[in-house]
């Protein structure tokens, strides 16, 4: 049985086959619609969530399966203090597979040792999200018509940022990859990803707080949101939250080409004013993010 | 040096670096040892200036691997019939269990008391340990 906690658990050539199966549901959805047709996914949010949730709920429905599930912990056990542990023994009796966010890091870990069904990680604290992360590749898949030889912008929260990380571990597999690292001083990319991560694999990278410096290189801008969440300290968070917002103006410099990701929800740092560009994929991502998990349920469960 | 017996069979704890031999004592529980164990502190040594020796008068049994976690240089002594038929440096263990606990308040383990706390060591020439569940790094001691 295998289960999804680190995007580090799929070999590349498992995530060739994803983006693969990913695409021809795209194009031939009929052919899909009844695969998993008596299956139950079961969806524990105990932390709240809109895009994952209901992108793992209209994936399974449009394989002709059905949900069960929560969306707080406040509506579970846990609020009665039952651990992650007995919570997915329990919803093991009852679902085919399981997809679990979880405020603590770890958790669905956790989960993976006791459950009988397949797990897959829809985001653990700051730690991993790597369905966002397959999203993000299957994006980028599309929209480039390749995953290699690209310049990445990642911006925004790029310390607590836990896409941006696992974009990062998952794209340095890649040839010809270079980064461009755009923070502020306080939400730098952590040392351990430049040296476990970059250097190890001698990835090119350059590190900046200016956004438009090097706009005209990049291939793809990944925009991040400055998390609340993340933060102990509400001062900080207000201090840093408005650095970068990205404008028409700002993108003038930029190549033609360019495709402007953003794992969503935004806040303010996409002015509204670019959603109508052809360049920014935001939302275009979102259904990619569905169709991706379609391709995942049916790994896990082992559906051809 | 004040004179401590020579043992027969058992362990010498050698290398220790001064004023740590009672943690490693704690560590390995030697406290819940039938057996005599002397600790000798700020010992005289060529190598390290003072040192602390950990003799253990029985041949036992004892899971030494935590020691190349607290301080890779101690070297371990096994004593048999008054000579020591080995001596070996201590490696770095792969895991550590229950041995700290992880700092990050974000981690499962802070919440979930009965889970094990569970360190694997990521990179063997910096010495560097991970939680299993959430991957924050404790440096080694």
């Amino acid at each position: 049985m295998r289960n999804l906690i680190d995007i580090k658990d799929l070999t590349e050539k498992e995530i060739e086959e994803l983006i693969k199966v990913a695409k021809d549901i795209m194009l031939n959805p009929e052919k899909y619609s009844e695969k998993c047709k008596h299956k139950k996914l079961a969806t524990l949010f105990f932390e709240p969530s809109t895009r994952t949730r209901l992108s793992f709920e209209a994936a399974m429905m449009e394989l002709g399966g059905n949900v069960i599930g929560f969306s707080s912990s406040s509506s579970s056990s846990t609020a009665k203090g039952e651990s992650v542990s007995d919570t997915i023994r329990t919803v093991g009796a009852y679902s085919d597979i399981i997809a679990m966010r979880h405020p603590k890091e770890g958790a669905p870990l956790v989960a993976s040792k006791k459950s009988i069904v397949p797990i897959i990680n829809a985001g653990d604290g700051g730690h991993n999200h790597p369905t966002q992360t397959l999203t993000d590749l299957l994006t980028i898949s599309c929209e480039k018509k390749r995953l290699n030889d690209l310049t990445i912008g990642l911006c925004g929260d790029l310390k607590f940022g836990r896409t941006v990380h696992s974009l990062i571990t998952a794209m340095s597999r890649y040839k010809g990859i270079k980064f461009v690292l755009i923070s502020p001083e306080e939400l730098k990319t952590p040392e351990y990803v430049k040296t476990d991560i970059l250097k190890k694999n001698n990835i090119k990278f350059i590190e900046t707080n200016d956004i438009e410096e090097y706009i005209n290189d990049l291939d793809i801008l990944y925009m991040t949101r400055v998390q609340k969440e993340r933060f102990f300290n509400e001062e900080d968070y207000l201090r840093l939250k408005d650095y970068y917002i990205l404008n028409k103006e700002k993108l003038k410099k930029a190549k033609e080409d360019l495709c402007i990701m953003h794992p969503l929800p935004r806040v303010n740092e996409i002015s509204t004013e670019v959603d109508d560009d052809p360049r920014a994929c935001y939302f275009k991502q979102v259904a990619y993010g569905k169709y991706i998990r379609m391709a995942l349920i049916l790994k896990m469960l082992e559906i051809k | 040096m004040i004179n401590i017996d020579s043992i027969k069979n058992g362990i010498v704890i050698d290398h220790i670096k001064a004023k740590k031999g009672l943690e490693i004592y704690d560590a390995l529980k030697l406290g819940e040892l039938d057996c005599s164990v002397a600790i000798i502190t700020n010992a005289r040594s060529e190598k390290m200036g003072r040192k602390d020796i950990i003799k253990i008068d029985q041949s036992i049994d004892l899971d030494l691997n935590i020691l190349g976690y607290i301080d890779p240089n101690i070297t371990i002594n096994i004593i048999k019939n008054d000579k020591r038929v080995d001596k070996y440096h201590v490696k770095l263990p792969k895991e550590i269990v229950n041995v700290v606990k992880c700092k990050n308040p974000r981690c499962i383990t802070s919440i979930e008391q009965e889970l094990d706390q569970v360190f694997k060591l990521t990179d063997e020439e910096k010495g560097i340990y991970r939680c299993k569940y959430c991957e924050t790094k404790i440096s080694r001691k």
